[in-house]
């Protein structure tokens, strides 16, 4: 088995190309080889959704991607949701709304609610929670982060 | 500004993930931290094997024997080593040995499996009773950690008298905080010129206590030793006491090796070894007259203190001052003790011994409603105090206190009497789903307890810069709660500038003076308060001075702070807490003024419960509080919000469950906390009353919403299913289905 392998990929638009460890896990090359630290790993077992990223676009847990499995793939993480300095509607509505306290499950919580906005632009309260049940949140109670999620959705809506 | 939904400092940065969170820190050089915890409860060390096969040459290794200065953890009560040493007694199953580090981080958590302790294993008491019942002395010649006893009258000379007096025994179990970021340090040590210099970047809520205890560990002055705190993901109070543990760990690996050092623990760690919220049992006797009027009250408060005393004996205070609730009652008795266990040491969680005593208390005067045939509501507008009323340590009730109009608008909003009144209606049907409605009545002392303020004497300041704004000066940490945007509302509002004009300076003990722990809900009021003054001293001085004139506008402002800065190279202006001249309390006796104030709150829930498969929903829950004036009420209703969840968390899912003490379900798999689906929209009503105390009329808020979730949900789960024994928390499904099972088995 080889050291290192050659990786590939494309990460907020931009191509990368480096050499990690064959069973590095996708949260590891994006934090400290590629260091984009605002991906969090809150549990390492795929429970807290802290280290949430869009994967060829699909919502994955990035603790549990073998970065063998994202040859050549397209990762979208939360330092690509802004169009440089300007905020993307959620993101500036998670700032209004109070939807970041400690602000650890942000990172998280915004992609996994970016892609639930993709799918469903007028969501129910009851379809943000479904939503979003796969991020857990300690500070929020997740009322403050519903009226962001609607608030960026009527946003869109306009 | 005071009053304004100012958007939160920080939150760009969170938002973009830009915010740097300790494991976010990039430190070239660094080497990876692990601790060697013991395996067994209670023991003496023997030895310390290293096997073969792993490259121990290119370790780290720190025992106790290398420990500089002294080694024990800094902390209310001395008696925590960082590592225990050979020939020395492990105490509980988590307890740390060895400290191994190398740059390999997967090779480090291979290493920490390739070390062997030799123990000569003792026999561990593991619960409350065992260690009252002295079944082996560890701690002292009682096992005592902390006893206080609290007196007003004597219920003793009521209770034959009085016409009903009814007991109750009442358990809470341990609860973990959950922070969403695990606990991490990095550490730097630096000898140049013979001297040692240490500095610890960490996840903290109190900077100068890892300061106190890295300066023992050792054996420095003040100036060379430097804490910094990152931005931290949640705490809870699971970040007040540990850092001084695991910021001593990382400071004596990077001393060893004199290489930076990261020391992160993954989830399994932290929930095994750090600190949780103190399991305890409540036995609660009161006499009542014929007409409901509560004569007497005995209290018997225990909770399991652990190994070391930790924040026990603080915790313990406050659970006993508010064991009695918010109740007038001449004859009142607190007998409160914190007992030694061979566990991992509970320390602080948010509500700090009050959600547990006050758990006992406002489920015990519903159980007292229903043997004196009279509904919760009345029975409590009976007995609520008043101004002008006497607590159980003597303070007089000094503010306007209106709890029977604040318990109307909780029950109001939740329309309590007409769903009352459906689901007796609707649960006599054959169906599985029972419904019900429950409520609690509740208080929080908002700041140090008793003379704490006095000891603490925080201080706390504001600095002009050089481009003419302000910056706040404070060792106040920002866990999520909002200090950042509260403190900045209130040195605004207090210059009358613009919000943008001022910010709260980096955390950095070398930069900003002791204002305290982040703790016991006192930041906004009490450090708030000082930082009102330094504000008003500050713009006093450049009047005085010739930089500034009254009246000046934003511009003029920053004008004057500008020159002032130029000329004098430093502007600041410190404030320090002083105690109000009519508070008054005396620790010998536990008598007096246990607070300055009080938030005041009364909670309502309803519940549907599944009888198939005992799960319960909690359909609507209502929070009325009273909390001075609210600073930033969209920030504030965040705080009540996130605070009810931990509660509903406690009081129906949350269950630490131990082997020998230790945590086995350490993970977020098995211990269940509240995701989005499971909870329902939060209502938080503000009343609001302005008290002198607090910066603009605040109070304190953070802790509050923790304590009344848990008995208002079993209330409501009684009123739901009738009068089961619903003693306990967390009234987990097996739980409820035992609990149902013991009334049809009569």
């Amino acid at each position: 088995m080889a050291d290192r392998i050659t990786l590939t990929l494309k990460v907020n638009g931009e191509d990368r190309s480096l050499s990690v460890h064959p069973f590095a896990r996708l949260l590891d090359v994006l934090r400290e080889d590629l260091h984009l630290t605002g991906t969090k790993e809150g549990c390492g077992e795929g429970e807290c959704g802290a280290c949430t990223v869009l994967l060829n676009g699909q919502v994955v847990n990035s603790c549990l991607v073998p970065v063998v499995q994202v040859q050549g793939a397209e990762v979208i993480t939360v330092e690509g949701l802004a169009q440089g300095e300007n905020l993307s509607s959620l993101q500036a509505a998670f700032v209004t709304h109070n939807g970041a306290q400690c602000g650890f499950c942000t990172p998280g919580m915004l992609i996994a609610a970016t892609d639930l906005l993709n799918r469903c632009p007028n969501p129910t309260d009851g379809e943000i929670r479904d939503g979003l049940a796969g991020n857990l949140c300690r500070c929020t109670g997740y009322s403050k982060i519903l009226d962001a999620v609607h608030s960026a959705a009527d946003g869109v809506a306009r | 500004m005071i009053g304004a939904s100012s958007n939160r400092k920080e939150g760009r940065a969170k938002v973009s993930g830009t915010a740097c969170y300790t494991d976010d820190k990039f430190v070239p050089g660094a080497i990876h931290g692990v601790t060697v915890r013991s395996q067994v409860p209670r023991g003496i060390l023997k030895g310390i094997h290293f096997d073969d096969g792993m490259p121990w040459s290119e370790f780290t290794i720190v025992t106790a024997a290398d420990i500089p200065g002294k080694n024990c953890v800094a902390s209310v009560v001395h008696d925590q080593p960082f590592l225990v040493g050979i020939g020395e007694e492990i105490t509980h199953m988590e307890q740390p040995v060895v400290l191994l580090a190398h740059p390999d981080r997967h090779l480090a958590e291979k290493a920490r499996n390739a070390v062997r302790l030799e123990v000569e294993e003792l026999p561990a008491i593991l619960d409350i009773q065992a260690s009252l019942g002295l079944e082996q002395v560890i701690y002292g010649a009682d096992n005592l950690l902390k006893e206080i006893r609290i007196q007003k009258g004597d219920p003793e000379t009521v209770w034959d008298q009085a016409a009903h007096v009814i007991e109750g025994e009442y358990r809470t179990g341990a609860q973990e905080q959950m922070y969403l970021e695990t606990n991490a340090m990095v550490a730097v040590v630096e000898q140049a010129a013979a001297e040692t210099r240490v500095t610890v970047w960490g996840s903290l809520q109190c900077p100068y206590y890892v300061h106190t205890a890295l300066k023992q560990l050792f054996g420095l002055p003040d100036d060379r030793v430097r804490v910094v705190a990152m931005e931290m993901g949640g705490a809870f109070g699971g970040k007040e006491d540990y850092p001084s543990v695991n910021g001593g760990h990382a400071a004596l690996l990077a001393w060893k090796s004199g290489k930076p050092v990261k020391l992160v623990y993954d989830r399994e760690e932290d929930l095994a070894c750090t600190t949780k919220r103190h399991p305890s049992r409540t036995r609660l006797k009161t006499a009542f007259d014929a007409e409901g009027q509560l004569l007497a009250i005995a209290i018997d408060f225990v909770i399991d203190g652990g190994a070391y005393a930790t924040m026990s004996p603080v915790v313990l205070s406050r659970g006993a001052l508010h064991a009695a609730g918010v109740y007038r009652c001449p004859h009142v008795q607190v007998h409160a003790r914190a007992v030694a266990t061979n566990t991992p040491p509970p320390g602080a969680f948010r509500g700090f011994g009050a959600p547990q005593s006050l758990f006992a208390m406002e489920r015990h005067m519903d159980v007292c409603a229903r043997k004196l045939g009279l509904d919760p509501v009345g029975l409590r507008r009976k007995n609520f105090l008043r101004r002008g009323d006497t607590m159980a340590t003597g303070q007089v009730i000094r503010e306007d206190l209106d709890l029977g109009g604040l318990m109307d608008r909780a029950l109001d909003e939740i329309g309590y009497r007409d769903k009352r009144a459906a689901f007796a209606l609707t649960n006599e049907e054959d169906g599985p789903i029972k419904r019900g409605v429950g409520f609690s009545v509740f208080m929080h002392g908002c700041g140090f307890t008793g003379s704490g303020e006095s000891y603490l004497a925080s201080v706390a300041g504001v600095e002009g810069l050089a481009d003419g704004s302000v910056s706040i000066l404070a060792a106040s940490t920002e866990m999520g709660q909002g200090k950042n945007t509260v403190f900045s509302q209130i040195v605004a509002e207090a210059l009358k500038l613009p919000y943008e004009m001022v910010d709260v300076a980096e955390v950095d003990t070398d930069r900003v003076p002791n204002s305290g722990p982040t703790v016991a809900s006192r930041s906004t009021m009490m450090v708030g308060r000082i930082l009102e003054d330094a504000a008003i001293g500050f713009k006093q001085s450049l009047v005085q001075q010739g930089f500034l004139q009254e009246p000046y506008t934003a511009d003029s402002f920053r004008a004057g702070v500008r020159q002032a800065v130029a000329t004098l190279g430093s502007v600041k202006c410190y404030g320090q807490y002083h105690k109000p001249a009519d508070i008054a309390w005396d620790d010998a006796t536990y008598q007096g003024d246990a607070y300055p104030t009080y938030s005041w709150a009364c909670y309502a829930a309803e519940v549907a419960v599944d009888l198939d498969i005992y799960e319960v929903k909690v359909e609507e829950f209502v929070t009325v509080q009273e909390v001075g004036r609210v600073v930033n009420p969209r920030l504030a209703g965040g705080q009540i919000e996130g605070g009810v969840a931990q509660g509903i968390g406690w009081g129906l899912w949350e269950e630490v469950t131990t082997q020998q003490g230790r945590m086995i379900n350490n993970q977020m798999t098995n211990y269940i906390i509240p995701t989005s689906a499971d909870l329902p929209r939060i209502k938080v009503v503000f009343l609001e009353n302005a008290h002198p105390a607090g910066p603009g009329g605040a109070k304190g808020i953070g802790e509050l919403p923790m304590d009344g979730p848990a008995p208002a949900l079993l209330n409501a789960l009684v009123d739901a299913l009738g009068p089961l024994r619903l003693d306990e928390v967390p009234m987990t499904p097996d739980r409820l289905m035992d609990r149902c099972e013991e009334v049809s088995h009569g």
